[in-house]
């Protein structure tokens, strides 16, 4: 299954500078394991050392946190839009 | 002449920023450099906000002036009567005050003995009225900041997301300096802040979702070409814009003769403000400009949306993000960014974080103002209610100096009290009927 991912101005050094790339995998998890084989590195800027979100990055799957559905395990469908976001962002009153 | 660095760290590893500002050419005052608050890495002043190599927030590091203590309050005492008198220990230039800028802050701190009565407590209490401000909230102080950063590189749009308050905080700023404004709200806000927001006569954007999905959008708008030129006073000008908020710490301690309070019941919606008053207060005990004693800092939310609040209770140092629903639309804001450091801090300085419902938030807005005169939006209604909720627990100390925030001006959120209070009657114009009506 093929997906469209939105990085981020900080991570564009692993995909040449592009801002939407395409990867294949049925989970969060397989998407982003497919991400690395194609833009070295690029996972573990996203994951920490034990495999999980870092603490401060956010990842939607078309609209939904993935925090609220099933984290690295939400099923990605075919054509789906995949957007990877620093959590910073935040704090507007 | 530097001695004395806050938020230092020994890893200096250059790193590039993703919009190549460079530091020599950026004159932010005692700013020195960026550094993320998870690593440590370093990045030189630009208009970045997360690390590079974790996605950490950044956070400004100084070289502070190194004069003593003495000379530091006499610079400050010689100030304007506004967050610039703060300037030697923001990131701003030091002729900021000459800029055309809002010009923020000073805003009282109440002594509030009838509160305090009513509330049992026997130590002073002190409301930190914030409503005071230009555009009436306390977000005018941070981004009075962010201006002055979006000025340093070059931006000749200012923007942001925003629950309401910030948004016309930045159509102000960015009307007095001269600026395009272009702003970001949820659909749903409170009629008053969509037409303060409005006035000033920049682009106000309403978006079909919360406030979360606002961000969101604006943290996509910013990787795009769209957004060049743009600074987002709380995404890519964040380091600078949310310094701020350490100026109501300042005020509070010189407000009180340079001392510490005891404990501050302080607002959470992102937790920045927090973090960054306790950030504040630890920078004039490192200055020397207060004694260093023990603080508690005890956080406020809404029961509507209170993710940091059910964290603290749970024994949790991350937080689970939540939907929304609440009257504090101010502070409604379910995916927290600093959440972590506030439960951080709660746990370091002895304090808690509680939350209270959208009844007993208008139950407080009403005894704040019956009883002190100071109409407060519901934010403050949010942290007067927590006050008195801790106190009836017996985890605030009733003995101690106690300062409340009240961080918005109640006329922002009318709508929330409207419903249960009114004329006491009405009458017709003559004497009769006034006797009539019990009230002679």
């Amino acid at each position: 299954m093929s997906v469209t991912v939105r990085i981020p101005t900080i991570l564009r050094t692993y995909t040449d500078g592009r801002s939407e790339v395409t990867a294949e995998g049925g989970t969060l998890q397989e998407v982003l394991a497919d991400l690395d084989r194609n833009h070295q590195g690029i996972a573990a800027r996203v994951l920490d050392d034990d495999g999980r979100l870092r603490r401060f990055v956010n990842v939607y799957v078309n609209d939904d946190d993935v925090r609220f559905t099933e984290g690295l395990a939400t099923p990605t469908p075919d054509g789906a839009g995949v957007s990877i976001i620093p959590a910073v962002a935040g704090g507007a009153r | 002449m530097s001695v004395l660095t806050s938020g230092d760290h020994p890893d200096t590893a250059p790193g590039a920023t993703a919009n190549g500002a460079n530091a020599a050419a950026v004159d932010l005052g005692p700013a020195t450099a960026l550094s993320c608050r998870e690593c440590g890495e370093r990045f030189p002043l630009g208009p970045i906000f997360a690390c590079t190599s974790c996605f950490g927030p950044l956070e400004i590091a100084y070289d502070f002036p190194a004069d003593g203590p003495e000379a530091l309050r006499a610079r400050i005492a010689a100030g304007p009567n506004n967050i610039w008198r703060y300037a030697p220990l923001l990131p701003v230039p030091a002729d900021v005050a000459e800029h055309p800028n809002l010009n923020p802050g000073c805003t009282p701190l109440v002594r509030a003995d009838r509160l305090a009565a009513e509330l049992g407590i026997t130590g002073e209490l002190h409301i930190k009225d914030d409503s005071g401000n230009p555009t009436h909230s306390f977000k005018d102080r941070v981004v009075a900041n962010a201006v002055e950063a979006a000025r340093a590189f070059g931006f000749t749009t200012l923007s942001c997301s925003s629950t309401g308050n910030l948004a016309g905080a930045v159509g102000a700023a960015a009307a007095r300096a001269g600026l395009r404004s272009c702003v970001f709200i949820p659909h749903d806000l409170e009629q008053g802040k969509v037409v303060m927001a409005a006035v000033y006569g920049g682009d106000l954007v309403a978006i079909e979702g919360t406030y979360d999905d606002v961000n969101r959008f604006c943290s996509e708008l910013i990787g795009d070409p769209i957004g060049e030129g743009w600074g987002f006073v709380n995404v890519n000008l964040r380091p600078y814009y949310a310094e701020g908020s350490k100026t109501l710490a300042y005020e509070i301690c010189e407000q009180l003769g340079w001392k510490l309070p005891d404990q501050l019941v302080i607002p959470i919606a992102s937790g920045s403000q927090l973090t960054k008053i306790d950030k504040g207060l630890k920078e004039l005990i490192q200055l020397g400009l207060v004694e260093d004693r023990p603080y508690r800092i005890f956080g406020a939310q809404a029961e509507g949306c209170s993710p940091v609040s059910r964290a603290f209770k749970d024994g949790h140092d991350v937080v689970r993000p939540v939907k929304p629903d609440t009257i504090a639309k101010s502070l409604a804001i379910g995916n927290p960014a600093d959440g972590p450091y506030v439960l951080d801090i709660a746990r370091r300085t002895g304090g808690a974080v509680e939350d209270v419902n959208d009844e007993q938030i208008v139950a407080a807005i009403r005894l704040l103002a019956r009883t002190e005169g100071i109409f407060a939006e519901t934010a403050g209604g949010v942290t007067v209610g927590v006050t008195r909720k801790l106190l009836a627990a017996g985890v605030l100390d009733p003995s101690a100096t106690t300062v409340v925030l009240n961080t918005g001006d109640g006329l922002k959120t009318l709508d929330a009290v409207a419903g249960t209070t009114g004329p006491s009657a009405t009458i017709r114009p003559n004497l009769d009927s006034f006797r009539e009506a019990g009230l002679a």
